[in-house]
């Protein structure tokens, strides 16, 4: 039983703010994902939660208990850092023993090969056991890293971005096996990402961090589709969500007198056709309809290709928007095209705050 | 000026090929990308062109001089490490600096450098820190920065933007492309990231296992996969593959899928193509790309009945894994177009976007329809 709860952390270095107040409730066996940009704060609240590190103020219990005064061994946590810390002069192997060996344990060396064996099987590092450390390429380290946690079996995984060294490949295989592993000890996993396809995938609950504030926790569907504010809005997505101020006035939203006018009076809802004054319109590359039969006129900008997809950066005078759309059209730079937007995908926020008009209100009031 | 040739390259540790014969050349200016899995050799290979690792056989090709002779510091190549090596002691501003400190250039010029390279990645505001006060990502670019400065004639970067978000990264893929054209230093790039292979690079090179796999253009490699192994590691969600038996049909060729499982209509060109390639017909492999399978919700001409299994919804559209008998291929539809799972509806390989593989040999067999 492993129920993780931060109430109102702050951590300084020096004159520096690292994290302002956090709250965070991770429930017993949840994945909870916290996803930000660089300087966010993550690295810095996994230290905490580990007691690597202490906070300013604020408390810490695991389990419904307090663990502010304990050492970070005795919180029964596994953190798996962001860079290797893995001894050099030792095999594979040893770096997976070590963990295990500690006299608090007193497990059978039967006990130790079964764990070991499962892990690197699950990791695909078992043809790998014997070798040094320092001879590994740089996945095979991070696989390393991630092998010395699960071994442990502990209540708590604390996960700083392990699968950032992979190709794509494997870190599909490895989502799957980490969230199969999540499942199968029932542990409670706090995972730090950059990559909102692993956000998405795996967590139960994602967080999202910015400059030492959580600004939204909700499920991955929530958080990709009633983004709280701007910030949430453009961080979570690839590529970032188009914000464009708009003038909305009785269902039109007009954002270029003339040259971007469109219909809101269904979006949101139907909310939208109530709205009036300033607002920033948000919509997503992919709710972006590009074709013959679409209401404005653009030029193409740039066009950038993905494979499947292209993505074209679209260019109404001086505003410019980006569309995906299928690699197999050919749109040619400076060329004229038609666009419309999924007006049930718009989304609208509020100029100065950056808040949702529509989403989260709750949250904030409260 | 720097064309570097890598020719007929080897390296192993005892009895362990890491790289195999390796031939790539890389023409001045370009932007290459080396992409492959974990373990492949990719760092391994940059570190042989940086003279940090030497090689068995083979000769790497510096403007047409052999390197081997040459020490590391005098090839002229900076390399960001896919683990940086920063010096803790010193701040980011001073990291940045110390390679032109070592070249005794004026205050004023490394400033100018530092502040320049400083501004491209976005880190004036972090220059007064020591490593240790900084994030992940903060590191990687101060890191990136140390390699910049110093304006050297090739630079080989390992996983530079890894640790960014995505955000930051999109932008760093666009910065790095403009110091890239600025500078006109010839780049090696290492990266495990397709989108940052396909956006960035002039040229991809994917190995497997040491061995070089294919090189080409972004488009040749994902539209002309010249094995199955670059089939189905450049892609996502990866390329379908199945196994077929070729026989000539009525005004078709028909390809009998895997065991039995179902019986697809190809154009009647097809057989003759097949049989001239001196391949046998029995040990064909089909490889497309979800986007390749089409689906329809009622009967169609030409279009087989399948099975719905499992419908991943992925936001814009959906991956639905479709039962073509006991062969499982995945399509990609419009968002919702397939209700639920266990609904049959009629599917077709689109043959523009079919791929043709040798079961045995695994290479493409170069079919084009
Ligand atoms: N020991 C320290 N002294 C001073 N500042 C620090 C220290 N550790 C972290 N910081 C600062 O705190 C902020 C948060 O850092 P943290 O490492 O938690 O970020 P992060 O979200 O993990 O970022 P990344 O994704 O780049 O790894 C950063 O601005 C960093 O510079
Ligand atoms: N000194 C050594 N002795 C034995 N094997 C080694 C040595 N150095 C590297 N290897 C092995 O060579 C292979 C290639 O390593 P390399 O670092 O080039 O891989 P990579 O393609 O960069 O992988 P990654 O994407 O994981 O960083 C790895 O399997 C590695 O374990
Ligand atoms: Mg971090
Ligand atoms: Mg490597």
């Amino acid at each position: 039983m492993a129920h993780v709860r931060l109430d109102k952390i702050s951590k300084k270095f020096g004159s520096h703010t690292a994290l302002i107040n956090l709250d965070l409730d991770i429930a017993d066996g949840q994945f909870f994902v916290l996803l930000g940009p660089t300087g966010a704060g993550k690295t810095t609240t996994l230290r905490l939660i580990a007691g690597l590190d202490a906070p300013t103020s604020g408390g810490i219990s695991i389990a419904e208990q307090d663990v502010s005064g304990w050492s970070a061994a005795e919180r029964d946590v596994a953190l798996v850092f962001q860079y290797y810390s893995l001894y050099p002069h030792y095999t594979v192997r040893q770096n997976l023993e070590f963990p295990l060996k500690s006299k608090v344990r007193r497990m059978s060396q039967q006990d130790i090969d079964h764990r070991i064996a499962k892990a690197s099987k699950t990791l695909r590092i078992e043809h790998l056991l014997e070798r040094k450390t320092d001879r590994l390429s740089g996945g095979e380290m991070q696989r390393v890293s991630i092998g010395r946690a699960i071994v442990r079996e502990p209540r708590v995984f604390l996960m700083d971005e392990p699968l950032s060294n992979l190709d794509a490949k494997l870190r599909e295989l490895l989502r799957s096996e980490l969230k199969d592993l999540q499942m199968k000890l029932g542990a409670t996993f706090l995972y730090v990402t950059h990559d909102q396809v692993e956000a998405m995938s795996m967590g139960d609950q994602v967080g999202v961090l910015n400059q030492g504030r959580i600004i939204q926790v909700g499920t991955p569907q929530q958080i990709y589709n009633q983004p709280h504010d701007t910030f949430v809005a453009t961080f979570v997505g690839s590529p970032a969500m188009n914000l464009l101020q708009a003038d909305v006035r009785g269902g039109r939203a007009v954002v270029l007198p003339g040259k971007l006018e469109l219909p809101v009076d269904q979006a949101a809802g139907g909310r939208a056709a109530k709205l009036t004054g300033p607002a920033t319109l948000g919509i997503r590359s992919e709710d972006v309809m590009v074709g013959v039969n679409e209401a404005v006129e653009a030029r193409v900008h740039g066009v950038e290709n993905q494979g499947v997809e292209k993505v074209v950066t679209l260019r109404v005078q001086d505003c410019l928007m980006k569309a995906t759309v299928p690699a197999r059209l050919e749109l040619s730079i400076d060329s004229v095209v038609r666009f419309s937007f999924k007006q049930e995908k718009l989304h609208f926020f509020e100029p100065g705050s950056g808040n949702n008009l529509f989403y989260g209100e709750e949250k904030r009031n409260g | 000026m720097a064309d570097i040739v890598l020719r007929d390259v080897e390296k192993y540790f005892g009895d362990n090929y890491i790289i195999r014969k390796l031939n790539l050349e890389i023409r001045h200016r370009e932007f290459v990308v080396l992409l492959g899995p974990s373990g492949c050799g990719k760092t391994t290979t940059l570190r042989a062109i940086a003279g940090l690792e030497e090689i068995d056989t083979g000769d790497i090709l510096i403007d047409g001089v052999p390197v081997q002779a040459l020490q590391a510091a005098d090839r002229d190549i900076a390399f960001v490490f896919q683990l940086y090596a920063l010096y803790p002691h010193l701040t980011a501003y001073e990291n940045i600096a110390f390679p032109l400190r070592a070249m005794r250039e004026s205050a004023q010029t490394i400033d100018k450098r530092v502040m320049d390279a400083a501004k491209a990645l976005k880190i004036e505001h972090l220059l007064r820190k020591r490593p240790g006060a900084l994030s992940g990502g903060d590191l990687q670019r101060v890191a990136i920065g140390r390699a910049l400065v110093r304006r050297p004639k090739a630079l080989l970067m390992d996983e530079p933007i890894g640790a960014l978000d995505a955000k930051l990264r999109e932008e760093m893929r666009t910065e790095l492309k403009r110091l890239h054209i600025e500078n006109e230093a010839t780049t090696v790039y290492v990266t495990h990231d397709q989108v940052e292979a396909m956006s960035m690079a002039d040229k991809i090179a994917i190995m497997n296992d040491g061995v070089l796999q294919q090189v080409g253009t972004p488009t040749e490699v994902y539209s002309h996969p010249a094995n199955l192994f670059v089939a189905q590691f450049i892609g996502s969600p990866i390329m379908n593959v199945a196994k077929g038996m070729v026989r000539p049909g009525e005004g078709s060729t028909r390809i009998i899928l895997g065991d039995n499982d179902a019986t697809l209509e190809f154009p009647q060109k097809l057989y003759p193509m097949i049989v001239n390639k001196k391949h046998a017909e029995d040990e064909l492999t089909l490889g497309i790309r979800p986007e390749g399978v089409q689906v329809a919700r009622n009967q169609t001409a030409g279009f087989v009945a399948v099975e719905a299994h499992i419908i991943e919804p992925l936001g814009p559209f959906d991956i639905v894994d479709l039962k073509f008998g006991k062969q499982m291929m995945r399509a990609r539809t419009p968002s919702g177009y397939v209700e639920k799972a266990g609904d049959v509806v009629w599917a077709k390989l689109d043959e523009t976007q079919t791929h043709f593989f040798s079961t045995r040999t695994g290479e493409s067999l170069q079919i084009q329809l």
